[in-house]
This record gives structure tokens, C-alpha cells and sequence, in this order.
């Protein structure tokens, strides 16, 4: 407690740069799933093969993959953009899927009902499937926010501090307390972001707040 | 281009594939860690989890902790151990373990659940006894999942294996770390190719086992 204290500026910038590092890959994750995934839910052809894809881009392991994505891109070895590519690409690759079920959970009833009162294409999806999606959708966000706030510790052993480098420095300098408090600062982390989560989906679906408490 | 050309050298330079730093000890280590470890954690997690599926007992508590260990992180985990236990085997095997843990829980409870009540009840109604149930009706048709469980563990198991170079382990990993230590980027990538090749190939071979199984009935 001591030493977390005496440590709260060090830990604050660490923690920064891990919402930094892992809230932009899940936002840009889910703007990037979406769309694939209703392509994925709705083209005949290749539609499944779009999922599979993202089923193997989560089979490949993340600290091979975060030294691969440099040399394909060109970047530096050390750059921090390589971790959130890489987290980006997760948080795509387990979204699509999420997606996908979403869009499948829509009743093609209520699709075709819509179509009937007039909508347009652009209309029926984002103002009938994208909403009646939403509680999948959201189920999906806060699934990759979780993990994708765990995953990103692994950055240190790329060079790109984060709160994992409480787990690096803390083993070098072995200092269990440092290692202790950054697995809480991450567990708390990953759980205030997934309240933020639930409280965006409550702003954006207000409708789901007045079945529950019915 | 040269960097990845240079990896191509280091990958097929025959200095590389003997002795105790070569591939196929390399290999054979990440996938002697992987058996062990997934070997450990279904003897503890299958039973508990067919239990959990079986009774329906237990199942909040079940689907907490494997969510909770998901927002555990697995350096975090890995260095503690280490400072706990000291190096050598025993405590990465111990963390790895704890990982491959939640993935085959969930595949063994959610197979169980997935099987229709009503063929249950039938197979009571038939007469059989809870363990024939379980063992003749419930994990037959729980299979697929099951195997899901252990495909994730195992997937698990080989990335995790990877970063526990990071604390002294063997296997495929130490090409990683070192190479990223003395900044030999050659070896570090081809060290990661190796690694995503092992990954796909195994994550392949579950998949055509799942097939297999869906299609024999």
C-alpha cells in the first residue's frame, strides 16, 4: 500500500497508456466488426468464410504476432502503434463473430415487416437491425474489452510500457508488491471500462432498461 | 524485404535445427509443456465441469470464474508465480494450468447443457442409472463442445507457453525473448513463425477432429 502510494504518479501515467492502448483498438475494433460482420451474416457466398477468416486470425499467438505486424507494416520494432494494431485485430477477430450472431438474431419477420412499411435498405439496417443487435453487440464489446485490457500487458516485452511494466519491472527487481498491484490495477481497469461499457449501452438502448424492470 | 529474408536464412540454417537450441528440441519442449499442462488442467477442470453440467449445481459460480480469469493477465500471473515458487518448471506449469483451466470448464458445462432435456429424461425413462446418463448419453452428444474446450485450452497453452520464455521457460518462446533481448530480429521472426505455423496446424487438426465427430452421427 506503501509503496503504491508512493508510486501513484509512475502508476497513473502506466495506467493512461493502458486505456489509451486498449480503448482505441475496441472502438476501432467494433467500428471495423460490424460491418464485416453483416456481411459475414448476409452474403451467400463467402459470408461464412468471412468468419472463419477471423476465427484464424485469433488461433495466431499474440506475442508472435506483435513481432510479425512490424515487419509487414515497416514500423519500428518498438513502436506502441504495433501493439494497438494487434489488439486491433483481435478485438476484430472475436467481434465479427459476436457481430455476425447479432445480425442472425434479428427475426427475419420484423426485417420483412419493415421492408412491407416502407424502409429503405439503409434504413431496415440501421434503424431495425443495428438496434434489435445491440444487446449481442454489446455482449461482444465488453468480452473483447476485458481481454483486450489483459492482452495489452504483454507490450513491455516489446518495449511499449504500459501496466504490464509494473509486471517486468517488478519481476527484475524481484518486488512481489509491484507485480500484486499491477495485476489489481489491471483487474480494476478492465472493470471500470466494462461499466463503462454497460452504462454506454444503457444510454443507446434505453428501451432494454424498461423490459428488464417490468 | 531484408528483414524477412534474413528470418528465411535463420529459419533454414541447418545450425539451427540440432542440438538443445534447435527447432526440434524447441518443439518438442512447447509441445511437451502444452501435453503437460492441458493434461493437468483437464483431469481437474473436465470432471468439475461435467459435474457443474450434469447437476446444473454450481453454474453461476462456474461462469463467473471463467469470466473473471479472462480479465486476469497472463504476465501478471507469470511473473508472480516465479516470485512465489522460484524458477523451473513447476511454476510456470502452475500458471499455464490456471489459464487452460476456464476454457475446458466452460466446454464441458455448456456441452452438457447443449443436450436436449427431453433425451435426458428418455434415457431416465429407459431406465438407466445417473452414470450411464452421463457416460452413455450426455457426453456422446456434449463431444463437439467438449473438444472446443480443449482446442481453446490448448491454443491457449501454445501463446501463453510463448511469453513464458519471458520468466525462463524452454520452447519456442526463448527465440522471442532472446532475439528481442540482443536485438536479432532474424531470429526473433523466425522463432514466430515457427510458433503461428505450430498454432494453425494444431488448431487445424482440432477442427477436422470436430468434423469428423459432427458428421459421425
Amino acid at each position: 500500500m506503501t509503496w503504491f502510494l508512493d508510486n501513484l504518479s509512475y502508476i497513473r501515467g502506466l495506467a493512461w497508456r493502458h486505456v489509451w492502448l486498449s480503448v482505441l483498438p475496441v472502438v476501432i475494433g467494433f467500428a471495423l466488426a460490424v460491418p464485416i460482420g453483416y456481411v459475414g451474416r448476409h452474403w451467400r457466398l463467402g459470408g461464412g468464410s468471412v468468419v472463419a477468416l477471423a476465427g484464424v486470425v485469433y488461433t495466431i499467438p499474440s506475442l508472435p504476432l506483435l513481432v510479425i505486424v512490424p515487419g509487414v507494416l515497416g514500423t519500428s520494432f518498438l513502436d506502441p502503434t504495433n501493439v494497438a494494431i494487434v489488439l486491433t485485430l483481435y478485438a476484430v477477430a472475436v467481434m465479427v463473430r459476436s457481430a455476425a450472431d447479432g445480425f442472425a438474431s434479428v427475426s427475419d419477420a420484423v426485417v420483412d415487416a419493415a421492408r412491407a412499411s416502407g424502409y429503405s435498405a439503409w434504413q431496415r439496417v440501421l434503424q431495425v437491425e443495428l438496434p434489435l443487435a445491440g444487446p449481442v453487440l454489446l455482449a461482444g464489446v465488453r468480452v473483447v474489452s476485458v481481454s483486450t485490457v489483459s492482452l495489452a500487458t504483454i507490450a513491455p516485452l516489446v518495449g511499449v510500457s504500459n501496466l504490464g511494466s509494473l509486471f517486468t519491472d517488478g519481476f527484475q527487481r524481484y518486488f512481489t508488491t509491484e507485480i500484486v498491484v499491477g495485476i489489481l490495477c489491471v483487474v480494476l481497469l478492465a472493470l471500470i471500462l466494462d461499466m463503462l461499457w454497460v452504462l454506454i449501452g444503457r444510454v443507446a438502448m434505453p428501451w432494454l432498461r424498461v423490459r428488464s424492470t417490468r | 524485404m531484408s528483414i524477412y529474408s534474413a528470418a528465411a536464412h535463420w529459419l533454414v540454417d541447418g545450425a539451427h535445427w540440432h542440438g538443445d537450441d534447435g527447432f526440434p528440441h524447441r518443439i518438442a519442449q512447447h509441445l511437451g509443456y502444452t501435453a503437460l499442462t492441458v493434461a493437468i488442467a483437464s483431469a481437474i477442470a473436465l470432471p468439475l465441469g461435467l459435474w457443474i453440467g450434469h447437476t446444473g449445481r454450481l453454474r453461476g459460480l462456474a461462469v463467473g470464474l471463467t469470466g473473471a480469469l479472462r480479465a486476469l493477465p497472463t504476465l501478471g500471473l507469470l511473473t508472480l508465480v516465479v516470485l512465489w515458487r522460484g524458477i523451473g518448471l513447476g511454476p510456470p506449469t502452475i500458471a499455464l494450468v490456471v489459464l487452460a483451466i476456464p476454457p475446458l470448464l466452460a466446454g464441458a458445462y455448456a456441452g452438457l447443457e447443449s443436450v436436449d432435456r427431453a433425451t435426458i429424461d428418455a434415457a431416465r425413462a429407459v431406465g438407466m442409472t445417473e452414470w450411464q446418463v452421463l457416460g452413455r448419453v450426455e457426453i456422446p452428444l456434449a463431444l463437439p463442445l467438449i473438444l472446443g474446450g480443449l482446442r481453446s485450452a490448448v491454443l491457449q497453452v501454445v501463446a501463453t507457453a510463448t511469453i513464458a520464455a519471458y520468466i525462463g521457460l524452454g520452447g519456442l518462446g526463448r527465440y522471442l525473448i532472446d532475439g528481442i533481448a540482443v536485438r536479432d530480429y532474424p531470429q526473433t521472426l523466425a522463432g514466430a513463425t515457427v510458433v503461428v505455423v505450430l498454432a494453425l496446424i494444431l488448431d487445424g487438426a482440432f477442427a477436422v477432429a470436430q468434423r469428423s465427430l459432427s458428421t459421425h452421427r
